[in-house]
């Protein structure tokens, strides 16, 4: 993928993000940071990336120690999130 | 070699993660859709590391695993035993670690260029390598990036890649000091109060320039130092920015820190043309921008007067002008149990001061009782109430207030007047009437409840003593129709429950 389709992506999703963002709730935004922090954490692939490739041992072992700070956070955030909203959710029935 | 072309099934893919992850945010619009939110996200993210596992040859399987059920046991552990008063710290420590594994994916990428394709064309390449052997093993090659950076020479990396990963690693570095005082700061383990240094706003900002510099420098030559360089003085101004920023002012910074996270996977992706990581990467960086602006907003503050920081620094000299001893009554649990019973509308104004005596069940408990005896009652909460955005309504979803029973400021604001007792419970500055009146007040503009309408004013504070965050003295306290409750807030609460048993 050339630059400039890269930058529209990004230009695009920033926008995306900016009507998104402005129609949550702001009783959930608590919920919104935990997930955005876990959904960041997409940054494991390029942890993956340089932990599974071959020829540097040194970036191997960064990509590893990567790999284990973004799923701390992949899996500690999407928990924490549902754990959130679950509560959210018992006044429901009520 | 590896191979590095992304075949268009995974472009595809990473394209659905990343609309997927929208989809996680979209859900948040209202709280019956935030669940099934939640789980696209978690879909998205198995998708992306699905994709990532399979699109690549891996040489150690094992390993990734193992560093995949650490990391994912960690975070599973801590997300079930947080308490939720402890939110903003664990968030901060996520971002944290946002920070360092983009800091550390920067390097790897430094370190082996081939593996992310960002080495220059191989032809290129070549002519810079002809005088030094191919590097055959792990070790070799090791000892030449450490000797004297000579993996720059044997791949170089792509300009605009350079510019990339050198700002990647910089956000992160950023996000990662940054985060980690912001953290210290929330749990207590360091002084909420400003750090000020001398001089801080020249050295910050030299430092600043410094890092783009370096940056720029980097694209023309990929020594080892110009990288180091660069991760240091982040580090070092993650660290600079936030000390100077007081406890107050948290809620805006673990925004903006959430803000910063964003841009470094954004940075990231841009390195690695993965457009799960931009479209991620732009979606956390415009969240957390939001939620500093809204943050601002409701305290009446720019967010170049937060970033510069010192909020709160010493108790503001303005009040100091021998301050007048004012009358006051006093009220103990039964006459709050009395007047609560009897009154029609109830408006509870919570802060940070209930979430810290833990006093969010008693309050619910409290409301039950009062609804029974037809007491209409309500829960107002100001942006700012918390430690972090939204904080309030996650504590009180916590206690079993139903959602709906709880409103924002601008939706209740108006209904003061036909309320018959204002319940202040360990909030002060947002109903703080220099707000409106007070041209000098440091929290002039900022928007507030109007307490001074409702019929009478309950205000539970643990002494006369102690001021809000700002500092400033409080006209409430002293109103005719307010009766102060001292205690410790679940503790009168507790007693208000077992009076209105009577």
């Amino acid at each position: 993928m050339d630059f400039i389709s890269i930058l529209s992506i990004f230009v695009m999703a920033c926008f995306v993000g900016y009507y998104v963002v402005w129609s949550v709730t702001p009783a959930l935004h608590t919920p919104l940071m935990a997930v955005t922090n876990a959904i960041s954490s997409v940054i494991v692939v390029g942890a993956l990336i340089a932990a599974a490739a071959q020829g540097s041992s040194v970036s191997k072992w960064l990509g590893l120690g990567a790999v284990v700070l973004a799923s701390v956070n992949i899996f500690g955030g999407f928990a924490v999130t549902a754990r959130m909203l679950a509560m959210y959710k018992k006044k429901e029935k009520k | 070699m590896e191979h590095v072309t992304t075949p268009s099934w995974a472009m595809f893919a990473y394209l659905v993660a990343g609309v997927l992850f929208i989809l996680a945010l979209r859900g948040l619009s209202s709280p019956a859709t935030s669940r099934a939110g939640n789980r696209y996200g978690m879909v998205g993210m198995t998708i992306a590391v699905a994709t990532t596992l399979v699109t690549h040859e891996i040489a150690s399987l094992p390993e990734i695993i193992g560093a995949l059920a650490l990391g994912g046991g960690i975070g599973w552990f801590t997300a079930r035993k947080i308490a939720m008063t402890d939110m903003p710290q664990l968030v901060a420590a996520f971002h944290s670690l946002v920070g360092m594994a983009a800091v550390l994916v920067g390097w790897a990428a430094y370190l082996n260029p081939q593996a992310f394709g960002i080495a220059e064309a191989v032809a290129q390449a070549a002519s810079h390598v002809i005088d030094i052997s191919p590097v055959v093993t792990n070790a070799d090659l090791v000892a030449h990036a450490f000797a004297k950076a000579q993996v720059a020479d044997q791949a170089r990396i792509a300009t605009q890649s350079c510019i990339e990963m050198g700002l990647g690693i910089a956000i992160g570095a950023i996000t990662f000091s940054g985060s980690v005082i912001a953290f210290l700061k929330l749990a207590g383990k360091m002084s909420g109060a400003p750090i000020m240094l001398p001089g801080r706003h020249v050295l910050n900002l030299g430092t600043i320039l410094a890092i783009i510099g370096l940056v720029g420098y980097f694209t023309q030559d990929q020594s080892l130092w110009v990288i180091g360089l660069i991760t240091l003085l982040s580090f070092l101004i993650g660290f600079l920015l936030i000390i100077p920023i007081g406890g107050a002012d948290m809620p805006v910074v673990v925004s903006m820190l959430n803000s910063y996270s964003g841009w470094a996977a954004a940075a990231m992706g841009f390195t690695l043309h993965n457009t799960a990581m931009i479209i991620t990467g732009a979606l956390v960086g415009s969240s957390g921008a939001i939620l500093s602006y809204i943050m601002c907003k409701a305290m009446n503050r720019s967010f170049i007067s937060v970033i510069a920081g010192g909020f709160g620094a010493a108790p503001e000299a303005v009040g100091g002008a021998a301050k007048e001893q004012r009358p006051w009554k006093r009220g103990s649990a039964e006459d709050a149990a009395f007047l609560l019973k009897e009154a029609e509308n109830v408006i509870i104004i919570p802060g940070y001061g209930m979430a810290v005596s833990q006093a969010q069940h008693a309050l619910r408990e409290m409301a039950d009782t009062l609804k029974k005896e037809g007491v209409n009652v309500k829960y107002a909460i100001h942006p700012v109430a918390g430690r972090m955005p939204g904080h309030m309504n996650v504590l009180l979803a916590e206690a079993n207030v139903p959602y709906d029973e709880v409103f924002e400021l601008e939706d209740i604001n108006g209904e003061f007047g036909q309320c018959d007792v204002a319940f202040i419970i360990g909030a002060n500055d947002v109903v703080n009437p220099a707000a409106k009146t007070d041209k000098s007040s440091p929290i002039y503009g900022m928007p507030v409840f109007d307490v001074e309408k409702a019929k009478t004013v309950m205000f539970i504070k643990r002494s006369m003593g102690g001021v809000g965050y700002s500092g400033v003295d409080n006209d409430v306290f002293y109103m005719d129709q307010t009766m102060m409750l001292l205690a410790d807030a679940k503790k009168m609460v507790e007693d208000i429950v077992k009076a209105l048993a009577h």
